[in-house]
Formats: structure tokens, sequence, C-alpha cells
């Protein structure tokens, strides 16, 4: 039981990371994107791909999954930034389909829907970090959420956050003020799908292997869900939404209740949560983080 | 004086309805200059097309003595349908951040504040390109000194402003970036006589004391062409007169169309 909900707080923590990157898309810039199943997908490939097979170390493949997962961000973020709303949606949902497919399909690299096993641990000056020591990657997960949440929240509130919210206010009106809205709406892509890229490569090393049946866009609507319940535009709500949504959807294991209730009970319950939130809390449960007093104000001169 | 904005002959199309045919008219650098039209003869189209929201088919923008929007002679060049501006030598088409970073303002149609912003952050996101935090507050506090009524509900959420108040906001954001030239649609739309009247006597005063050169657009011909030195009368797309804005206001073709009068 208790070995469980460390459990449940380590996914937490893998789409807390994705909820953040996703934040910085939906609740920033205001788009309606369903990429992040895709990129997640790919940075779970990525560190197994080259740890497997290649040899490489952990931490090496980290910053590899983040940059060709932001790689990815930009082929896909160029053409589809231009379309608004639900278009937007629909481009970005096949684009999360895509991957899947090309995973299952490409069996030379990606070992088709077998998948890749045997993932080696990560270890940390001589330390393994091991899925099965359930604590020690507790930790190691939550700080890499914590360096996320800082980094992302220090850059929404600088000149890049604030673009972003002009963008979403009012593209003409930002666009008019100097601000070039392609180049910010195709940067918040990125920044999305770097962490997503980090979060896949977290779960990579937790499960220990990786099949392209994880990567389904019910991933894409999870995260969204997390954004919407905790409060858009605000990092640290999306992390309590991260946490809501992986507890309801283990509630039936948590209590006992997985013979009774089916598993579909919490797709149910997602679309239950959006529809109940949209009428009566549209802002989430927090809602969006107050802007401070302009911070440049009480800036003394050398600060950053 | 000098040109400060110099259009040639542009073009616009929404499909295959021309919005603009073949436009031209310049503003020197000092003047107020308006132009007036019915609704749809193409006034918002015009403004849009020189900061480059609207692409343009034919013609060319210059601002400053350089180009900053050309089509080729053989006009627009078509691909899969859609018309794709071209650039000419060195001189390629800006983007509409481009074009503000040299010195255009555009307090836009609707006047799109940002509604979620206080007044205070509507500012700063009109100082967007200035880097200079000092400039920024100091300009701040000049808008307030100008517009008393934007100092008072400094904190106060865009949204809860009145039609007037977002105006004047609409406009003390597009002054924060120390324009050279500032674009006004409409700056009359929906507003009291009063505040219309308040509102163009800031512009007046923006004109002559900021030294900032002034093209506007509007339906209300009476107050533009009182408020402006030359004026520009457009109908379907095309420019049917031009001249001072005190002739403008004897002509008997303007009285009977846009004055009002029998």
């Amino acid at each position: 039981m208790f070995n469980f909900i460390l459990l449940i707080l380590i996914y937490t923590a893998i789409f807390a990371l994705m909820a953040i990157g996703q934040n910085l898309i939906t609740g920033y810039v205001g788009l309606l994107s369903l990429t992040q199943a895709g990129f997640f997908a790919i940075g779970s490939y990525v560190t197994a791909i080259l740890s497997v097979t290649y040899g490489w170390n952990f931490w090496l493949t980290v910053p590899m999954a983040a940059l060709i997962s932001s790689f990815f961000g930009l082929l896909i973020g160029l053409p589809t930034l231009r379309l608004k709303g639900d278009y937007l949606a629909i481009a970005t949902l096949g684009f999360g389909e895509i991957v899947r497919n090309i995973l299952n399909n490409w069996d030379s690299l990606t070992n088709g829907p077998m998948g890749i096993q045997r993932i080696p641990m990560i270890s940390l000056f001589g330390i393994q970090i091991s899925p099965y020591k359930k604590w020690g990657f507790l930790v190691l997960v939550w700080i890499f959420v914590l360096v996320a949440y800082f980094l992302f929240d220090r850059l929404a509130k600088s000149r890049l956050g604030r673009a972003l919210e002009a963008i979403r206010e009012d593209e003409i009106a930002a666009s008019s003020m100097g601000i070039n809205v392609t180049r910010y709406k195709v940067w918040a892509f990125i920044l999305g799908a770097a962490v997503a890229g980090v979060a896949g490569s977290l779960q990579a090393e937790f499960i220990l292997s990786v099949t392209p049946g994880a990567f389904t866009f019910m991933v894409s609507i999870m995260v969204l869900c997390m954004v919407v319940l905790g409060g858009m535009g605000n990092f640290k709500a999306v992390i309590l939404g991260a946490f809501i949504i992986q507890f309801i959807s283990y509630f039936p294991q948590l209590v006992g209740l997985s013979n009774v209730i089916p598993p579909q009970f919490k797709q149910i319950l997602f679309g239950l949560i959006l529809v109940v939130m949209m009428i009566w809390r549209p802002q989430g449960i927090l809602g969006r983080e107050k802007r401070s007093a302009p911070r440049r104000l009480f800036r003394s001169g050398g600060d950053v | 004086m000098s040109k400060l904005l110099d259009i040639d002959s542009i073009s616009v199309s929404y499909g295959s309805i021309k919005a603009l045919r073949e436009v031209s008219l310049h503003v020197n650098e000092g003047e107020i200059v308006c132009l007036i039209g019915a609704n749809g003869a193409g006034k918002s189209t015009l403004l849009k097309a020189i900061v480059a929201l609207e692409p343009i088919t034919h013609g060319s923008i210059a601002y400053q003595g350089q180009m900053i929007a050309q089509i080729d002679e053989n006009g627009a060049k078509k691909k899969f349908g859609v018309p794709i501006r071209r650039s000419k030598g060195l001189s390629s088409n800006l983007r509409t951040d481009e074009i503000a970073g040299r010195g255009v303002a555009l307090v836009p149609e609707g006047r799109r504040v940002f509604a979620d912003m206080t007044v205070e952050e509507n500012l700063d996101m009109g100082a967007f390109l200035v880097r200079d935090d000092e400039l920024i507050a100091r300009k701040k506090e000049e808008m307030y000194d100008f517009f008393p009524i934007l100092g008072a509900r400094r904190k106060q959420k865009t949204r809860s402003l009145s039609g007037g108040e977002q105006q004047m906001l609409a406009i003390a954001r597009a002054l924060m970036s120390s324009p050279r030239l500032l674009l006004l649609d409409e700056p009359g739309l929906g507003l009291a006589p009063l505040i219309i009247q308040d509102i163009f006597e800031k512009i007046h005063i923006i004109n002559r004391e900021d030294k900032v050169t002034v093209f506007l657009v509007e339906q209300n011909a009476s107050i533009a062409l009182k408020a402006s030195n030359r004026g520009y009368v457009m109908e379907n797309g095309v420019i049917v007169l031009s001249d001072f804005s005190t002739n403008l206001l004897e002509n008997e073709k303007v009285r009977a169309a846009y004055l009002g009068d029998s």
C-alpha cells in the first residue's frame, strides 16, 4: 500500500514535468496543443535506444532527449502554430499518433511493438538509483520537477513570459508592440517539448523498458486535464493538478476495488472533471497566478 | 518637409475582393493627416497594410525613405493560389514587429487593450522593445500625467475601464515606445462626443509637443478634418480626394457626403 502511494507520487512527478511544459503552451500562450504524448515518447525512446543500443550513461541521454524532443517541437511547431483552437488540437493530435505508429513499425530502431527492454539503471556518483527502491527514485524525479518548476516559473516572469501572455490576450496588439509572435510561440513549443522529453527519459528509467503502447493520446489528454484542473498559467497549480489526476486514475487500485471498478472509469472521470471545471471554475483550482507588481521597478540595477 | 511615410499605389485583396486598389498617399514629418471614408471603404485595411498585418499585392510602402514593403512590377506572385509577398533586392518586406521596432505605433481598431492585464501592465507591454527600465518608469509617469484617469486606475484590470478610458490607454500604450509615427484607427469609435473631443485634443498635443507624426483614420469626418492638416477621402478602396483639411471642410462633395450638409 505504502509502496503504491510512492509509485503514484513518482508518476505524479513524471506527469508534472509534462504538465509544466503544457502550461507554458496552453496556460501562457493559450494554444490548445496535444503533443505532450509524442514528445514524451520521443524522450523515452531516446534514452532507451542510446543507453541500450549505444551504452550511453543516463545523464547524457537526458539532454539528448530534451534536445531531440525540442527539435521535433520546432519541426511540428513551425507549420502548425498558425492554426488556432481546435484546428491546432487536431493537427497536434495527429503528430502524437504519427510518433506512436513510427515507433510501432520502425523495427530496426525501436524493436516494434515489443519495445526495448533491460534499460540500465541510473547511477549517480556510484550509487544506483533503482526503481525498485522507490524512495530514492522519488527524490530523484521530484528534484527534476523542482528544477523544471524554478526554470519555467522564472522564464514565465521574464520578458519571454510577458510576450507569451500578450500573444494569448491579443496577437494583433502584441505584434504591434514589437513582439515577434511566431518566434515566441515556437519557443514555447520548443521548451514545452524539451521538458516532456526529459519526463520521457525518467519514465524509461522507471519502467526499465519502453513500448509504444504506453504513449497513447490519453497521455496528452491527461496532461491537458492536469493543467486545466490545477489552473492555467500557474506552475504550482499544474503540479497540484498532476497529483490529483494521478490519484484519481489509480484510485480503484488504491482502495482495492480494481476488480469492481473498470479501468475505463478514469476516462469517464477525466471527462467529467473537464466539464465540471469548465462550468464552475474555468480558471482551475488555484487559478492563474497573479502577476506581482512589475518586477522591473523593484529591481536594482545589476540584477539580471 | 520630408515624407515620413510614402505609400505608392498599393493594393490589398481579400480573396477575390479588392479592398484597396492602387492607393497612393504620403504623410510628411510632423503632420497630422487623416483618412476619411464610409464604413467598408478600406480605411482600416490601409492601416493594416502599413504595419504588414495585411499583405499588399501591388505597389510599395516606404518609411523614412526605406522600403518596408514592396511587390515587383509583375504584381503578386501566386503560389498555390496564395499571394506571396516578394522582396526585391535588399529591401525585404518587414514583419509587423519589425515595423513597430522602427518607430511606427498602431492604435488598432477596437482598441485591443490587454483586457486581463492592469493599466500599468498594458503600458509595460507597450514598452516591450524598450530595454531601459528607468526610461520605461519615466514614460509611465509621463503617461499618468498626460492621462490622469489612467494614473488613478493604474492597478485596475483593463476590462473594468470604460470605452473612453480604454481608448486613452491604447494611445498611451502606443506612445510608450516613443514612436515617430502614430497610426490611429477610428479613435472616436463608439465614444461620447465630449470624450472624442478630449481624445482629439490629446492627439493634437502629442503631435505638437512630442513631435509625433500622426496618421489617423476616422469615420467622423468633421472632427477628423478639424484636427488634421491634410486629409484624404476614400471610397471603395480608392482615394477620391486629397487636399488640405480646411479646403476639404469647405468642399461641397465632402460636405454633402460626410458632413451631413444637404
